[in-house]
C-alpha cells in the first residue's frame, strides 16, 4: 500500500489496482468547517485532473480533482451524510471516493509523503 | 461542530428578566408561533358567494389548508416594528460598507415614487395614457447618457448584475453580427463575483488578469493576453480596491485594437460622477447601480436598478423595450413596434419596462442635486474616503495608501493583528461600538480586506467618531485582545452559527414537533 | 445642498489633514484628458425640494391612474388594495435603509422577515422551500429553466403556449446565448390549455416543461398528469404563477407535483408601479435546493444558544462560486419581499381565501355581463379572476377607444402578440376586489360603444 499527494492537496492511497482519494489535513484546515460534500457516482469514468467531487465550507467551495484516471468504485456515503468527517478525519473516515486505476503510470507524477510535507511547509 | 440539538424558542429567554426582553430590546417570535390561524388584519365589504367552490374553478379548488397565520393590524404593526428594531440602517448611523455605497436616502424620493401617477399605473396601459411615465424614464435616461458621455441607455435591467448581463449580451450580439465567435472574457482578479458569474451565464469562458502591486490592472499582462479569442474585458473603474484605473483609455484602445469590446462595471460611478465621463475613456457598455450612485434605498437587499449605457457601436443591439421620443410625445418600442432600425436588438430581458419605482427616486435625486451638486457629491465622497484613509493608515495596514490618494473608499488589511484575531473580529467589535462594519474580505486580492466607504452624506463629526472607534478596536486587535472574539455582546444577537445553518438547512418554519419527529 | 453635510470650512480642514492642496489633488489618477474642469453641460443646476416635487408631479399627472378609473388590466400585473400599514412599515428606516444582511447580528429584522416570507411562499405554492426572492416573475421563470438544466443535465425546455409572451421572450433571449432549446408554440384563442401538446412533446431529452397557472388567458388546468409524465421521463415540471391571489382559491402547483414553482408576487403588497420593481417568487422541492438560484435565509443559533437567522448555502452564489455560480443574481427584491410578507400576514389564511373568493365572484359577474353583449364571446369558462373574450374586431383599437371613454378595459392580445392575426380580436379582462358593480357596468357600456 502506498500513499501519494497532489499539489491541490488531495491524497491517494493505492492498494493494487484500487485507490482511495481524499483531501489532506492541510486542505481541511484551510477550508474550515465543512458543511457539504458531493461525491461521484460509482461506475463513472474520470480522467486525471478532472473535477470529481465538491467540498464546501460556509464561505468557500472547491472542486476535488482526481489525482489519476480511473473508474469510480464507490463514493463515501457516510461523508455525504456527515460532512464534518472531513474535518475530524480527513485522511481516514473522511475519504471521498475509491477508484479502479486505469493508468497506474500516472502515479509517478505525484508527490510522496515527505515531498508533500515539504511542499506544504513552503507555502 | 458537535451535537446538533433542536432549536428551542425558549432558549431565547434570558434569566435576567421574566420576558427575556431588556427594556427597548424586545424579543419577537415568528408569526407561526403566535397561534393565530384564524386571525386577520383585513376587512372586506362583501362576502364571497362561491366560498364553497365554484364550477368555474375547474374542479381545482384548494382542498387543504395553506397554514398561513394572520395578524390583526395592531399585532402586525407591532411585530414588524419590533423586527425593524433589530436592524441597522443608514437612518440609524454610519454604514461604511465598501462598494455598496450606503448613502442617505432622501425622503423626497419616497414621496415622489408614491405619487399615484407613477405608483398606480399598469405597464400595459395604452401608451397615450402613460405619457408622463414614459417622459420620466426618458428624463432619467437623458441624465445617465449625459453624465456618462455615452450614446444610449437601456433602462430595463433590474439590478446591477442584470445590467452586466445586458451589457455582455449586447457585446456578444455585436460580435456575432460580424460573424465573430470569440469565447473568452477577461476579468481582473479583483473583480466583483458577479463579473465572472455573468460572463459564464452568457456562455463565455472567464480568464483572470492579475493586478499590480499598486492595486491596478496589470496593463501589460492584459495587453499580452488580448487576441482573436477574446470577446471582451470587464473592468471596474474606479476599481474594487477603491482606486482609479489610470490606464483605462489605453486599455480601451488596446482592447478595440484587438477586435474586442470593453465592459465597465459602473458600481463605483458615484466616485467620479460629474468629474469624469466614462465615455471619454473609450468604454462600450457600463451599468449604473441607481441604488449606489443615485440614492435609491437598498431596502435590506433590493430592489435595485441597473440601467446600461452603450457606445454607438453597441446601441443597435440594445434590449427591448425602450422609450423613444417622437416629437412631443413618447413611444414605447416593443416587439411589435420595433422598426427596421431596431432589428438587431438582442431581445427582452424582463417582462416589463424596468424599475420605474427606482427611476422616480433617482430622478428626484438627480434634479435635487443638479449638474453642480452631483460634482460636489463625488468630491465629498472622495474627500471623506481620503480623510479616513489618512487618519487610519498609521494604525491599520493600508496596502495601497503609498501609491497616492484613493477614490471613494479606503482599503485596509488585517496585517499586524495578533492572537488569532482577524478582520471578522474587528468588524464584530465595531458592531458593539454602534457602527455597521465595513465590507470584509473583499476584494480578494488583499488579505483580510476591509473596504471602508463613507459616502458624501456623512459629516466630519460622524467620520471623527468612527475614526476614534476604529482606532480603538484596531489597537485591541493588534494587542491580541481576546475579548474581541466574543464580540458583539451588545447586539440583538451574538455571533451566529453559520456552520450549523449550512449543515442542516432549516429554510422554512416547521413546528417543533414535526421537526423532532423527522430527526 | 441639503443632502451634503460638509461645510467649506470642514472641506478645508480635511484637505489639510490629508495634505492635499485642493480637491483636484485627489483626482490625480484621472488622466488630464478625461478630467472635467467644470460641471457637465446640458443639465440643470440643483433645485429645491418644492421645485423637484412640482416638476415630477407635473409628469405624474400626465398619466391615467389605475385607481381613478374603472380598471381591468392584468396579464402579469394586478391591481389589488394594499393595506395602509404595509407601506408604513416598509418605510421604517431600519428596513428601508438597511443592506443585504451580511452582518446577521444587526440584521435579524430583515432576516426573520425573510424566513417568514420563505415559509409563506413555500406554503402558498405547496413546495418544501422558497428563496428570499428574485427580480420578478419573468426572470424567475428563466432562472427555473436554467436550474432544470443543471439538475437534469439536459437542455430542452418545453414551454406552454399559455405562458406569458413576455416571459417567453425573456427565455428566448437568454436561450440564444446559453444554447438551451425551447419548444414553444403560438397561443390559440380557445377554452382549452395546450397540455396535450406538452404531454406529447416530453421525451428523454426534456429538461423541463413550463406551464403557467392560471395561464395568460386565465385558463386553469390540472397539472398532475403533466407532473407524472415529466417524472417518468426524469424531467422537471415548472409551474409559473403570475397572480398569487389565485392560490387562495386554487390547488397549489406543488401539491399537483410541480418540482419548481416560480412567479410574480406583485399582487401582494407591491402595487403596479408601471412594471417595477416587482418581486419574483421561487420555490422548489427540498432535494433541489442546492441548485436553486438566489439568496436563502436559514435558521440557526447564536453563541448564547438563542435562535437567530443567517443567509446560508452561500456557496451557490456568485460572490463565492464566481463563474460556477447557480446565477449571477446579487441584489434581489428585498423590500418588495417584505411588503409581500406583511400583506400576507395581514391577510392570513382567512383573509387570503376571502380575497380570492371575492376576486373570483367579481370576475364571474363581469364575464356574465360581457357575455351578454352582442358580438362578444367569453373564451374560457374556467378561470380565477381573469378571462379572455373574443371581439368582433381587433381589440387594440377597442382598448384605445375605451380609454378615451375613461375605462381601462383590459389588455389586448394585439399588444401582447404583435403580428399574430389569429389573436388580434382577443381581449384579456382581469377583475379584482377593487372593481365595483358600477365599474363592470362602465366596462360593458364602454365596450359596447367602442364596438358600435
Amino acid at each position: 500500500m502506498s500513499l501519494y499527494f497532489t499539489p491541490e492537496h488531495e491524497w491517494i492511497r493505492v492498494d493494487g489496482e484500487t485507490a482511495t482519494v481524499g483531501i489532506t489535513d492541510h486542505a481541511q484546515g484551510q477550508l474550515g468547517d465543512v458543511v457539504f460534500v458531493e461525491v461521484p457516482e460509482s461506475g463513472k469514468a474520470i480522467s486525471k485532473g478532472a473535477e470529481a467531487a465538491v467540498v464546501e465550507s460556509v464561505k468557500a467551495a472547491s472542486d476535488v480533482y482526481s489525482p489519476v484516471s480511473g473508474e469510480v468504485l464507490e463514493g463515501n456515503q457516510a461523508l455525504v451524510d456527515d460532512p464534518s468527517l472531513v474535518n475530524t478525519s480527513p485522511e481516514g473516515e473522511g475519504w471521498f471516493f475509491t477508484l479502479r486505476l486505469t493508468d497506474p503510470g500516472e502515479l509517478d507524477t505525484l508527490m510522496d509523503e515527505p515531498a508533500y510535507r515539504a511542499y506544504v511547509e513552503g507555502l | 461542530m458537535n451535537e446538533i440539538s433542536p432549536i428551542r424558542p425558549e432558549a431565547a429567554v434570558e434569566a435576567t428578566t421574566f420576558t427575556g426582553n431588556r427594556a427597548l430590546m424586545l424579543e419577537e417570535p415568528l408569526i407561526f408561533e403566535m397561534g393565530l390561524e384564524e386571525g386577520t388584519g383585513v376587512d372586506f365589504s362583501s362576502v364571497p358567494a362561491n366560498s364553497n367552490g365554484s364550477p368555474r374553478l375547474g374542479g381545482l379548488e384548494r382542498n387543504r389548508p395553506i397554514d398561513l397565520p394572520g395578524l390583526s393590524e395592531p399585532q402586525a404593526v407591532r411585530h414588524y416594528t419590533r423586527l425593524s428594531r433589530q436592524n441597522y440602517g443608514i437612518d440609524l448611523g454610519f454604514f461604511p460598507l465598501g462598494s455598496c455605497t450606503m448613502k442617505h436616502n432622501p425622503r423626497l424620493n419616497e414621496k415622489v415614487a408614491r405619487m399615484p401617477g407613477f405608483a398606480d399605473v399598469h405597464p400595459l396601459q395604452p401608451v397615450d395614457t402613460v405619457q408622463g411615465a414614459l417622459a420620466l424614464i426618458d428624463l432619467v435616461g437623458h441624465w445617465l447618457v449625459t453624465l456618462t458621455g455615452m450614446h444610449s441607455v437601456a433602462m430595463s435591467p433590474k439590478a446591477g448584475a442584470h445590467g452586466e448581463l445586458c451589457g455582455l449580451l449586447a457585446i456578444r450580439s455585436a460580435l456575432e453580427a460580424r460573424g465573430d465567435a470569440r469565447q473568452v472574457v477577461l476579468v481582473p482578479e479583483s473583480a466583483h463575483g458577479t463579473n465572472p458569474a455573468t460572463a459564464a451565464f452568457c456562455g463565455y469562458r472567464v480568464e483572470n488578469i492579475p493586478a499590480t502591486d499598486r492595486g491596478r490592472v496589470d496593463t501589460d499582462a492584459l495587453k499580452a493576453r488580448l487576441g482573436p479569442d477574446v470577446a471582451a474585458v470587464m473592468i471596474t473603474n474606479p476599481n474594487t480596491c477603491g482606486l482609479f484605473e489610470p490606464d483605462m483609455a489605453v486599455i480601451s484602445e488596446a482592447v478595440h485594437g484587438a477586435g474586442a469590446l470593453v465592459y465597465c462595471d459602473g458600481a463605483n460611478f458615484n466616485a467620479i460622477v460629474g468629474r469624469v465621463r466614462p465615455g471619454d475613456l473609450g468604454i462600450d457598455a457600463m451599468h449604473i447601480n441607481l441604488h449606489k450612485t443615485f440614492s435609491t434605498p437598498h431596502g435590506g437587499g433590493g430592489p435595485g436598478a441597473g440601467p446600461v449605457v452603450f457606445s454607438e457601436a453597441l446601441t443597435p443591439f440594445a434590449p427591448l423595450p425602450f422609450v423613444e421620443r417622437q416629437g412631443d410625445s413618447f413611444a414605447l418600442v416593443e416587439e411589435g413596434t420595433a422598426g427596421a432600425d431596431h432589428e438587431r436588438t438582442f431581445g427582452r430581458m424582463t417582462a416589463f419596462h424596468g424599475q420605474m419605482g427606482m427611476f422616480t427616486r433617482a430622478a428626484a435625486y438627480m434634479l435635487s442635486h443638479g449638474a453642480d451638486g452631483l460634482r460636489q457629491v463625488s468630491e465629498d465622497a472622495v474627500l471623506n474616503a481620503n480623510y479616513l484613509l489618512r487618519q487610519l493608515e498609521d494604525v491599520l495596514d493600508a496596502p495601497f495608501a503609498g501609491s497616492g490618494p484613493c477614490m471613494h473608499e479606503a482599503l485596509f488589511s488585517d496585517r499586524g493583528f495578533i492572537g488569532g484575531l482577524s478582520t471578522l473580529d474587528l468588524a464584530k467589535g465595531l458592531i458593539d461600538e454602534g457602527f455597521h462594519p465595513m465590507t470584509m474580505y473583499f476584494p480578494l486580492v488583499v488579505h483580510g480586506a476591509m473596504l471602508v466607504e463613507p459616502t458624501e452624506t456623512e459629516s466630519k463629526a460622524a467620520l471623527d467618531q468612527f475614526i476614534g472607534a476604529l482606532r480603538s478596536v484596531a489597537e485591541r486587535a493588534k494587542a491580541g485582545d481576546q475579548s474581541l472574539k466574543e464580540a458583539p455582546i451588545h447586539a440583538p444577537r451574538r455571533r451566529l452559527d453559520e456552520t450549523l445553518a449550512a449543515r442542516r438547512p432549516v429554510l422554512t418554519y416547521r413546528a417543533r414537533e414535526v421537526r423532532q419527529a423527522a430527526e | 445642498m441639503r443632502y451634503l453635510p460638509l461645510s467649506d470650512a470642514d472641506r478645508g480642514t480635511m484637505l489639510s489633514a490629508i495634505g492635499a492642496a485642493s480637491i483636484d489633488d485627489l483626482f490625480i489618477d484621472v488622466p488630464e484628458a478625461a478630467r472635467l474642469s467644470t460641471k457637465i453641460a446640458g443639465l440643470p443646476d440643483h433645485a429645491s425640494e418644492l421645485s423637484v416635487e412640482r416638476q415630477l408631479g407635473a409628469m405624474a399627472r400626465r398619466n391615467i391612474v389605475a385607481g381613478d378609473v374603472p380598471f381591468f388590466l392584468g396579464c402579469g400585473a394586478y391591481k389589488h388594495h394594499i393595506p395602509a400599514s404595509v407601506d408604513h412599515l416598509i418605510q421604517r428606516g431600519e428596513f428601508l435603509t438597511s443592506y443585504t444582511p451580511y452582518q446577521p447580528e444587526i440584521a435579524q429584522g430583515t432576516l426573520q422577515g425573510l424566513f417568514e416570507f420563505q415559509t409563506q411562499v413555500a406554503r402558498l405554492y405547496g413546495c418544501d422551500v422558497a428563496n428570499a426572492s428574485m427580480y420578478d416573475g419573468s426572470t424567475a421563470c428563466w432562472e427555473a429553466i436554467g436550474m432544470a438544466r443543471r439538475v437534469t443535465k439536459r437542455a430542452k425546455a418545453i414551454l406552454s403556449s399559455g405562458l406569458h409572451p413576455h416571459y417567453v421572450e425573456v427565455c428566448r433571449t437568454m436561450a440564444r446565448f446559453t444554447g438551451d432549446v425551447l419548444d414553444s408554440a403560438l397561443l390559440e384563442l380557445g377554452a382549452e390549455t395546450d397540455f396535450q401538446r406538452l404531454l406529447n412533446a416530453i421525451d428523454a431529452d426534456t429538461s423541463c416543461v413550463v406551464v403557467q397557472y392560471p395561464d395568460i388567458l386565465g385558463r386553469i388546468g390540472d397539472l398532475s398528469e403533466l407532473a407524472a409524465r415529466c417524472h417518468e421521463n426524469k424531467a422537471l415540471l415548472i409551474a409559473v404563477v403570475t397572480e398569487p391571489v389565485a392560490l387562495g382559491a386554487l390547488r397549489p402547483p406543488g401539491e399537483m407535483g410541480a418540482d419548481i414553482v416560480v412567479g410574480e408576487g406583485q399582487s401582494l403588497g407591491v402595487g403596479l408601479n408601471f412594471g417595477g420593481p416587482y418581486v419574483g417568487l421561487f420555490a422548489c422541492s427540498e432535494k433541489l435546493v442546492r441548485q436553486m438560484p438566489g439568496r436563502l435565509c436559514g435558521e440557526t443559533v447564536d453563541a448564547d444558544g438563542k435562535r437567530g437567522f443567517v443567509l446560508t448555502l452561500s456557496t451557490r452564489e456568485q460572490h463565492i462560486r464566481r463563474e460556477k455560480a447557480t446565477s449571477n443574481i446579487c441584489t434581489n427584491s428585498g423590500l418588495c419581499a417584505l411588503a409581500w410578507t406583511i400583506h400576507m400576514t395581514l391577510l392570513g389564511e382567512q383573509g387570503l381565501r376571502t380575497l380570492a373568493g371575492i376576486n373570483h365572484d367579481k370576475a364571474c359577474a363581469a364575464a356574465d355581463r360581457l357575455a351578454g353583449l352582442a358580438g362578444v364571446d367569453v373564451v374560457n369558462d374556467k378561470f380565477f379572476n381573469e378571462f379572455a373574450v373574443r371581439l368582433p374586431k381587433p381589440s387594440r383599437p377597442v382598448v384605445r377607444a375605451m380609454a378615451d371613454r375613461g375605462v381601462l378595459g383590459g389588455v389586448s392580445l394585439g399588444r401582447l402578440y404583435p403580428g399574430a392575426t389569429a389573436l388580434e380580436n382577443g381581449l384579456v379582462v382581469a377583475v379584482t376586489e377593487t372593481v365595483t358593480d358600477e365599474d363592470i357596468e362602465a366596462l360593458a357600456g364602454a365596450l359596447q360603444e367602442a364596438l358600435a
